[in-house]
């Protein structure tokens, strides 16, 4: 493929608002997961959740767009000048120019769950606060962020559960190759609600004390929120030293089962080898993995598999779900934000939380952090009903 | 102007009174009358017994205009690529959890938990079928089908790949349905490629355009239209039926539509 730039980028979760608080986050190597005290849950598990959301104040012109995800989305729209970026990228090539392709699983959900705790005593009815399209309705937040930025071009929402917007890059990368748009807002924004605490609660996925992947006695997932973008534009002729690109991308279905990994990771095989194979790259070629590394003991050991068929032992690798806790609809934006921070800064994260490596998974799995100069990383995101997602970022130099 | 040229290789079509595209076309071409009755949704054989049983209208609805499509393009549905691109998920299903969840016991079954993803459908056409190929998962509320279309339209282009796209929708039950009316299950199925074959139904050439979408003169098929997301295909099934070479405009994200120039092959 040609590679595309990622002129801007931002990410807000629960180590931080911004890049500048996510990155030294990762530098300390310190966790945002807290014991779960989110709304009325009753579950004895931790979860990442964002501070002040409840404070965000959405545009007047936008009010019925007001919900959690779309607060934690303009949450995170304003830090690091994003907003601007994409409001110049719009001057730059015309509004109708611009895609937006923003992966969630479960939008607004939180407000209908609350809804239905309200509805008309008499007729059933939901509340007139409750609004399907632009709360529930899983287009919501790419409507939303076109409307914030009054983008008139190609939009869709992709919701394929947790690798969602790590698919977005590629709904993106197509439109630009075909010529439908110059450049893309892509991202993901996913947040808490009784749905996915009680949902994976009940597949007994989450873990009681904050995640540990590639842990062996790894127990379960800790879900969090958070909402990441990227303005995705064609490689201009002349590139800044600390570019970033997206080199590559591989996609698969696992064919297999809803809830549970193909448990030799085929599935998870076939993603990576077509990003390598679209990135032209080898596997020798990759600096680091950040993996999808959720700390659900099938997930871990597939994906592992994986990674050794392709990589063998010694690529780098770690999950930082341990810090980020799993943001699901919006790992995949979160963690291609976390590669770019890596190659950026030099800077291989640890995977926190995690005490006694599994013996059964052969990897380089980073316990502490490595300070590295690197050129090319990959982000895996693996999602319910088998889609896979692998993507390669690199250094311009 | 950027034109996307891709032909039509097969179609799938499952709504109320439209049972199959080929039972369809003729009631499309104005050949036989259309009768408005409840969708009838087949049995998805493909799957194994118990996720048969427990697969919702959403599944079934995706899985028959898939495996239509994909017949009628003489295609095995394991070697497409796929866009599956619905306005929203099981709705029965989605409204069952709720109801868990606004009552004492949160209990919710596992099975209801992984079915309510928006890409339910999506891994059941895969594990159904045995296809590892990509599959692209979107919604975009009323522009569901268009923005399928053009995210297939663009895989089959830019990575130069046959691709099936199946467009699905279904029903709430209340208190959803009051807030989000769709009267019935409907889904459009695709098959799109790159090159013409001796299957190929029609040329399409598409562009994005500002003029208004097309609607139906037939009252009833227009209130579908109107009415369900992927209904919205029914323009251009409508102008295939009647075997036109025309220019269709199809309802996208308004004022910004999708022209498809037809060539019949």
């Amino acid at each position: 493929m040609k590679s595309l730039l990622l002129s801007h980028f931002t990410a807000t979760s629960c180590i931080g608002r911004g890049l500048d608080q996510t990155l030294v986050a990762l530098q300390q190597c310190r966790t945002g997961l807290l014991p779960c005290t989110f709304e009325t849950a009753e579950l004895a598990t931790s979860v990442g959740e964002v501070a002040g959301i409840d404070a965000v104040q959405i545009p007047p012109h936008l009010a019925a767009y007001d919900c959690r995800n779309n607060r934690l989305a303009q949450l995170a729209l304003i830090q690091d000048g994003f907003a601007d970026a994409v409001n110049a990228a719009a001057e730059k090539y015309g509004r109708h120019r611009i895609g937006v392709f923003i992966g969630t699983s479960t939008s607004a959900i939180l407000e209908t769950e609350l809804a239905y705790r309200q509805t008309d005593a008499e007729t059933g009815a939901l509340p007139d606060s409750f609004h399907y399209r632009t709360q529930h309705n899983s287009y919501s937040i790419a409507d939303f962020t076109r409307l914030y930025f009054g983008l008139t071009g190609p939009a869709a929402t992709v919701s394929s559960a947790c690798s969602s917007s790590a698919k977005v890059f590629s709904s993106a990368r197509r439109m630009i190759a075909a010529g439908l748009i110059d450049a893309a807002v892509v991202g993901g924004v996913d947040t808490l609600c009784l749905t996915t605490l009680y949902g994976f609660n009940s597949l007994g996925l989450t873990a009681a004390q904050p995640c540990r992947p590639y842990d062996t006695t790894r127990d379960g997932i800790s879900i969090g929120e958070a909402g990441a973008f990227v303005l995705l534009e064609q490689q201009p002729a002349q590139l800044e030293d600390n570019a970033i690109l997206l080199l590559g991308v591989g996609e698969s279905s696992d064919a297999y089962h809803m809830s549970s990994p193909h448990p030799e990771g085929l599935g998870a095989r076939m993603a990576m080898q077509a990003a390598l194979d679209m990135a032209g790259l080898s596997p020798q070629q990759i600096d680091y993995i950040n993996l999808h590394g959720t700390a659900t003991p099938s997930n871990d050991a597939a994906e592992g598999k994986a990674v050794s068929a392709v990589f063998g032992a010694s690529t780098p690798c770690s999950s930082t779900k341990g810090a980020t806790g799993h943001t699901l609809g919006a790992a995949g934006a979160l963690e291609a934000v976390i590669c770019a921070l890596a190659l950026r800064n030099g800077l291989l994260p640890a995977g926190i939380n995690t005490q006694q490596l599994d013996p059964d998974i052969p990897l380089d799995y980073l316990l502490t952090n490595r300070e590295q100069v690197i050129t090319r990383a990959m982000s895996n995101s693996f999602g319910f009903g088998g889609t896979n997602c692998s993507l390669i970022f690199g250094r311009a130099a | 102007m950027t034109t996307l040229t891709a032909y039509i290789n097969g179609i799938g079509l499952l709504g109320p009174g439209l049972f199959g595209w080929s039972e369809s076309e003729p009631i499309l071409a104005g050949q036989r009358p259309y009768i408005k009755l409840p969708t009838a949704l087949p049995l998805p054989m493909l799957l194994p017994a118990a996720e048969r049983r427990r697969s919702g209208a959403i599944v079934k609805t995706t899985l028959a205009t898939g495996l239509e499509a994909s017949a009628a393009a003489g295609l095995d549905p394991a070697t497409l690529a796929c866009v599956y691109s619905a306005s929203g998920s099981d709705g029965q299903n989605c409204h069952e959890i709720c109801l868990t969840l606004a009552s004492d016991d949160r209990h919710i079954s596992p099975t209801r938990f992984h079915n309510s993803v928006h890409n339910a459908a999506a891994g059941y056409w895969s594990i159904a079928t045995g296809a590892m190929t990509p599959i692209s998962v979107l919604c975009a509320y009323d522009a569901s089908f268009g923005a399928g279309l053009l995210e297939a339209l663009t895989q089959v282009i830019v990575d130069h790949t046959a691709t099936l796209l199946i467009s699905s929708d279904t029903t709430y039950p209340e208190p959803l349905h009051h807030t989000r009316p769709i009267p019935d299950n409907f889904a459009t199925a695709l098959v799109l490629a790159p090159v013409a074959s001796a299957l190929s139904i029609a040329k399409i050439s598409v562009s994005l355009t500002s003029e208004p979408a097309h609607t139906l003169s037939d009252a009833t098929l227009e209130q579908l239209r109107a009415s369900i997301p992927s209904a919205r295909s029914l323009p251009l099934l409508q102008a295939l039926a009647q075997k036109r070479n025309e220019r269709i405009v199809l309802d996208y994200l308004a004022p910004l539509q999708i022209a498809v120039d037809i060539t019949l092959c």
